[in-house]
């Protein structure tokens, strides 16, 4: 059927470029219009997005793709545009509602801040370019829209640059993405060499890599397609901090806390875990790509599940549950599952942005973020302990929250053919559920520990996306559930069977049921104490709460030595390059100076002079002859 | 023949040496514009060795030493007038003195 909506997306990116625009010229000015320009671009987005989306849910619409030349000379051709598949369909909903939510969450938490309007201008602008990298439709534009995320997470994170921890959270991010990027690069250089035309579109990128014959007429072997695979991994492994790139993530906490709602939940990180999905035929046509994909993800899931435990700050608990999930998230992909680490993607963004939401709520009313320094917030804060409280349990994956059935759908991927990675991610849902626990009981009940007076309930501008986001927390699983697999027909566009694997289900709940049990007798019943169990196991509570030392490690294996490199290139410009520039300056004033005191006045030392230039004159014309 | 144009011409080339060491290094303006004049002379010996034992030999050469005679006096004319002149402005004729050009 042909599509209506999908032929005008390009209007989707564009009205939050055009809040930006406006906001960057004429936002001083204004404060309260400003942020309304704001929201209402981004609400108009989410309706068309929410349109496009809608027309593909109803009928069987094909995917549309419209494109330009951009720049064409020699053999050299390179084209923009954009596509709309059902897969960049979900994201654009799920990208511009989150936004949405987060520009109208943030005209509470940001309120009273000087620099509201360039608040407002950025998260445009962060907006606009994820919804660009969606809807691109090569990878070379695509890879224009993921270097503009990289620059707008570093101004967002950066935003209070007053702030030296923020300062360089927001260096650190944008270094630390730019290792990943540099991946993704040469990835796209490799897809430019190899493929035929060098077409860099995913249309193209589809067609030759499902196809073996296609694949060995352009001359791509295994060992090239692992390669390309992996290092677009790379690139995915820097934006959505998987590990050994996954330090900048927790740092970036020392953003607005709205701001790390949108990163965590739709913008930046989600576009790792979007790129390997839309380059999936890639890695299907190579198992090592998928092997590295899986393991990494697994790995990552519970090396950030286990930090989490050991954390104080409430945003930095949450962080590192973000890395965690996303990690679920590479290894249902790496299993050869899109559609289970997509359908995670989606609930997550949900609950993730949730639980930020919530925890900047805290945040905002009592300017902590120490876990220890909260207490018994629930009966002040009604909504927000609820909605948190719903979230928390959609991240532990306790039936029927969505978390449960997108998790379920990763473990059951698992299941089948990796049951180590099953095991892990099982692991790995125990310490989630055991820290979101923890979270829970130590802020919102027990005895009030904060110093802060007048607690109460955030505003509603700030309520009502949390309440939103709750009911979404709860019901955005059910589309896809092992007794009704529309979710995954409709993403993957064959038929899929989805058969319920009731043992996997039992764990999953099970697991989570004992994390939170066991978080409930310590942090709740206190009938364990948690200064024993620390006490007794001092190395390792040690290792936890210093994230392992990988950032000490980063410091001393890389930071330093590149240090020194730097301090010895510096110091040879300095001396060396400096020192015979300026010895060719010193040596022209020298000869200056010395030709000025020749300058005496005395008509005799003129004609002296004179004669000994004759003379060098005449040597050289003779010596010349006679060489 | 040609053997005499050798002695003319080391004979001036030792006048023109004495008349520029004189010109380079006495203090005495006098001496200065003497030594000028015998620089000159050397050049007049040049041009009548040449004119006369030279390849294409010639009256042009002692036409020129006429000259250059003629130039040479009105030179010591105007040397010494100028002479007189500075000695009158700073009561001597040493030529370190002179050092107004400097600056």
């Amino acid at each position: 059927m042909e599509s209506v909506y999908s032929q005008y997306a390009w209007v989707v990116p564009i009205f939050p470029m055009l809040a930006f625009l406006v906001l960057t010229a004429l936002g001083r000015q204004m404060k309260e219009v400003g942020v309304w320009i704001s929201i209402v671009c981004t609400f108009a987005s989410f309706i068309y997005a929410l349109l496009i989306f809608i027309e593909r849910v109803g009928s069987n619409v094909e995917d549309y793709t419209k494109g330009m030349d951009w720049i064409r000379f020699g053999g050299v051709h390179l084209s923009v545009g954009f596509e709309v598949t059902n897969l960049n369909a979900l994201m654009l909903v799920i990208v511009t509602f989150v936004s949405l939510l987060v520009n109208i969450y943030s005209r509470g938490y940001m309120k009273g801040d000087e620099r509201i309007t360039v608040f407002f201008a950025y998260v445009s602008l962060f907006t606009f370019s994820m919804l660009g990298l969606v809807i691109s439709s090569n990878m070379l534009e695509l890879y224009i829209f993921w270097e503009l995320v990289g620059v707008c997470s570093f101004l967002l994170v950066g935003f209070w640059y007053q702030k030296p921890a923020a300062k360089a959270a927001a260096k650190k991010a944008f270094i630390v993405t730019r290792i990943g990027d540099v991946g993704l690069f040469i990835a796209i250089l490799l897809l430019y060499v190899y493929m035929p035309e060098h077409a860099l579109d995913f249309a193209s990128i589809h067609n030759v890599f499902t196809q073996p014959d296609a694949l060995a007429a352009a001359g791509i072997g295994a060992g090239v397609t692992t390669l390309i695979g992996i290092l677009i991994f790379v690139g995915a492994i820097g934006k959505s901090g998987q590990f050994p790139l996954h330090t900048w993530l927790p740092d970036a906490m020392e953003g607005p806390t709205p701001i790390s709602a949108l990163i965590h939940a739709a913008t930046m990180v989600a576009a790792g875990v979007y790129l390997v999905a839309r380059t999936f035929d890639v890695f299907h046509a190579s198992p090592d790509a998928m092997q590295v994909v899986a393991y990494v993800g697994g790995f990552t899931a519970i090396f950030a599940a286990t930090i989490g435990i050991a954390q104080n700050d409430i945003k930095r608990i949450l962080a590192y549950s973000t890395v965690s999930q996303l990690g679920y998230m590479m290894m249902a992909i790496g299993v050869g599952s899109v559609t289970a680490g997509m359908f995670h993607l989606f609930t997550h963004a949900f609950f993730k942005a949730l639980l930020f939401l919530g925890a900047g709520s805290v945040i905002h009313m009592i300017h902590q973020q120490d876990i220890h320094q909260m207490g018994g917030l629930g009966k002040k804060m009604k909504v927000t302990a609820w909605t948190f409280g719903i979230g928390a349990l959609a991240l532990s994956g306790i039936p029927p929250f969505s978390g449960f059935w997108s998790k379920d759908a990763v473990l059951a991927a698992a299941w089948e053919g990796h049951k180590g990675l099953f095991v892990v991610g099982i692991i790995a849902a125990f310490f989630t559920a055991f820290y979101m626990s923890r979270l829970f009981f130590l802020v919102f009940t027990g005895k009030p520990v904060t110093a802060a007076k007048d607690v109460h309930e955030s505003p509603p501008t700030m309520t009502i996306p949390l309440v939103i986001l709750a009911v979404l927390a709860v019901v955005s699983g059910f589309v896809y559930t092992p007794f009704n697999s529309w979710f995954g027909t409709w993403l993957e566009g064959t038929e899929t069977v989805e058969h319920a694997n009731y043992a996997v289900m039992a764990i999953s709940t099970i697991v989570g049921l004992l994390g939170i049990g066991l978080g409930w007798l310590i942090y709740r019943k206190h009938a364990i104490s948690s200064e024993a169990i620390a006490g007794k196991l001092p190395w390792l509570t040690k290792l936890l709460a210093n994230k392992y030392y990988i950032d000490e490690l980063y410091h001393a294996i890389i930071v330093t030595p590149l240090r020194a490199i730097g301090g010895a290139l510096a110091a040879f410009d300095q001396w060396v390059i400096d020192g015979i520039v300026r010895g060719v300056a010193s040596l022209t004033l020298l000869t200056g100076r010395a030709s000025t005191r020749m300058q005496n006045g005395q008509v005799q030392t003129y004609g002296l002079i004179t004669l000994l230039g004759c003379v060098l004159l005449i040597v050289a014309i003779v010596g010349r002859r006679l060489w | 023949m040609s053997g005499m144009l050798g002695s003319y011409l080391m004979l001036a080339a030792i006048l023109f040496c004495l008349g520029l060491y004189g010109a380079l290094t006495k203090r005495s303006a006098v001496i200065v514009l003497l030594s000028i004049e015998l620089m000159l002379n050397a050049v007049n010996l040049n041009l009548i060795a040449f004119s006369k034992y030279g390849v294409v030999p010639g009256l042009k050469g002692q036409i020129f030493s006429l000259f250059n005679m003629t130039i040479a006096a009105a030179e010591a004319a105007v040397g010494i007038a100028i002479l007189i002149a500075l000695y009158r402005n700073k009561g001597t004729a040493n030529v370190d003195e002179f050092n107004e050009m400097k600056r």
